[in-house]
């Protein structure tokens, strides 16, 4: 019996999303007197594989093959449940993310493995083996028994503290036989931002809503950001203007985050847009309205203009740095 | 070319959700249904490409897998434009229970494109369009935030993180679509709404499976402190909060 954790790359580098990934598994293995296994697929060097033994891996699976380079959702299915099976998990865990979102439910169906998705705690209990999962768009959370032999779970990004653990894992180099045939989905080209904090990665996000009354007024907002090394994000309706790209738009149909802190700008605290904030460990509110609902929603508050508030802030922010 | 749009009938998104019997499941007195949000998208994306002639879209079908009661949602599909639905007569009990169905129907009735949404707003899952392209052993592309057709190619837009990536993938295939494939849903016109009427649905007794999992209880997230107030003039003192009680920054 093992744990087994699929651990994303991006150019050869894991982040603090891996790591999360095996600090959990590692927390489930020591629930289930097991082992935790990672595996890899990309060019990853062998001190970055390595850095998984910090956080309690066992043994690395390391896969390098020129035809794993962009995700082919029935490929990875295939490396990830044959070596699934041979180390004999019951235990799988992805990244609730978009890649973990393509890969965890063909594993589902390949392994007949009930899924819980959207973890962010340990699970509840083992036997039934119940995990804590995010519903109604985290206006609740289920108690999800999963039935089958093998389980496979996906968690919440920025949900899970990293545990480092003294480890010395080792790696197995694996190169299985991939069907060019069964290769499908064909990437054409890839565009990335570069230089930006990705939204979802951000330990702060200073985000702003209607309340900023003009896509003009954003600069203070952005140097705010940028004072404390934060992502910047933004309401559904700012993104439907058009004042800011969608990728920014959080909330229920946009990104789900949890930063350690969220400041909100300008924005009320609709239902939706709580939907996708919730999970912040600390949240701050800048609203000119004092019955706004996004007060009920955070830990500290100021009423006023936005506009007014923005530069003493960024102000304040410049004082402390000094 | 024939679309099929897979829905799902979800509490209003402004819903505050209440327990009911003993936190086993929801409380549905005064809830208002609707389509789930991504699928509507998905439905409008569909019908954008079908009134394109150039696209060669034949039809777009929507499925769902729920009781009776979930008719309304099932017409308001067929309201805003799609030609025909499938219900395939069951209460879902889990996204594996879902899969195996619409995957059983596809079987027999043959689509070349098939969009589902990235995850529901009520069980938050994100596992049925995946599961349904394993069934079938057909490609599926995840985070899909564009879907058009070149040259008789599908060509997608897969968000990834910190960026996109564009994606050619040959029929048949799911694609699991997220915020960004439509502007804003397409709306029923009165015409619609009376033409739905006579739009056929055909129903379909559902397969006997097992679902994976179940749902014990919910529960309510833990609720927040109250906020305190910090007087708009003096932000250092928000920032000494954030900086030695909150430990944030």
């Amino acid at each position: 019996m093992s744990v087994l954790v699929y651990t994303e790359n991006w150019d050869g580098k894991f982040k603090k999303l891996s790591f999360e990934l095996v600090s959990y598994a590692t927390g489930v293995a020591k629930m289930l007197n097991t082992t935790v296994s990672a595996v890899s697929i990309g060019k990853v060097d062998e001190s970055e594989l390595k850095s998984l033994s910090g956080y309690g891996a066992n043994k690395i699976i390391n896969i390098n093959s020129d035809k794993l380079i962009t995700l082919d959702s029935q490929a990875y299915t295939n490396v990830i449940s044959d070596i699934a099976l041979k180390e004999n998990a019951s235990v799988i865990i992805i990244s609730n993310n978009n890649t973990g979102k393509a890969i965890a439910p063909r594993l589902s169906v390949r392994l007949k493995a009930g899924i819980g998705s959207g973890v962010s705690k340990l699970p509840l209990n083992l036997n039934p083996f119940t995990v804590y999962k995010r519903t109604y768009s985290g206006n609740a959370f289920a108690h999800l028994v999963i039935k089958s032999d093998i389980k496979i779970l996906t968690l919440a990004q920025n949900s899970f503290d990293l545990v480092e653990a003294a480890g010395n894992a080792t790696i197995e180099n694996l190169n299985p036989a991939i069907d060019a045939s069964l290769l499908k989905t064909v990437v054409k080209d890839i565009q990335k931002q570069s230089g930006k904090i990705l939204l979802t990665d951000a330990d702060i996000v200073v985000s702003g809503g209607r309340g900023m009354k003009s896509p003009d007024n954003w600069p203070p907002l952005v140097e705010l950001a940028s004072l404390l090394g934060a992502a910047t994000a933004c309401s559904r309706p700012v993104s439907d203007e058009g004042w800011r790209p969608h990728e920014e738009h959080t909330g229920q149909t946009g990104k789900i985050i949890a930063p350690n802190l969220y400041i909100a700008v300008g924005i009320s605290g609709a239902t939706q847009h709580l939907a996708g904030i919730s999970s912040s460990k600390f949240i701050v509110a800048i609203n000119s309205d004092k019955d706004a609902p996004i007060f009920e929603a955070a830990q500290y508050g100021i009423v006023g203009d936005a506009m007014k508030v923005l530069p003493k802030l960024v102000e304040a922010v410049k004082e402390l740095k000094k | 070319m024939k679309i099929l749009v897979c829905i799902s009938n979800v509490p209003d998104t402004t819903t505050k959700i209440k327990f009911a019997e003993g936190n086993t499941s929801i409380d549905t007195a005064g809830i208002q249904w609707v389509i789930n949000p991504w699928d509507e998208l998905s439905l409008t994306r569909a019908l954008e490409l079908k009134d394109d002639a150039t696209n060669g879209v034949k039809s777009v079908t929507v499925i769902h897998v729920g009781p009776a009661t979930s008719e309304p949602t099932i017409r308001k599909a067929l309201a805003i434009g799609a030609d025909d639905a499938i219900r395939v007569n069951a209460v879902s009990s889990d996204a594996w229970f879902v899969a195996s169905q619409i995957a059983d129907v596809i079987k027999k009735e043959q689509f070349d494109v098939i969009m589902c949404g990235i995850e529901s707003s009520d069980y938050n899952g994100s596992a049925v369009g995946g599961m349904i392209s394993e069934f079938l052993g057909i490609p599926s592309v995840s985070a899909v935030s564009s879907i058009k057709f070149e040259n008789g190619q599908s060509v997608l837009v897969r968000e990834i993180d910190g960026g996109k990536e564009i994606v050619n993938v040959l029929t048949p295939f799911v694609a699991v679509v997220q915020k960004g494939i439509a502007k804003e849903p397409r709306i029923a016109a009165m015409r619609g709404i009376m033409m739905a009427r006579s739009k056929p649905v055909k129903l379909i007794e559902p397969l006997q499976i097992d679902p994976l999992t179940q749902i014990l209880e919910f529960e309510k997230p833990s609720p927040r402190a109250a906020c305190k107030f910090i007087d708009a003039e003096n932000p250092a003192q928000l920032l000494d909060l954030l900086q030695n009680e909150a430990k944030v920054i």
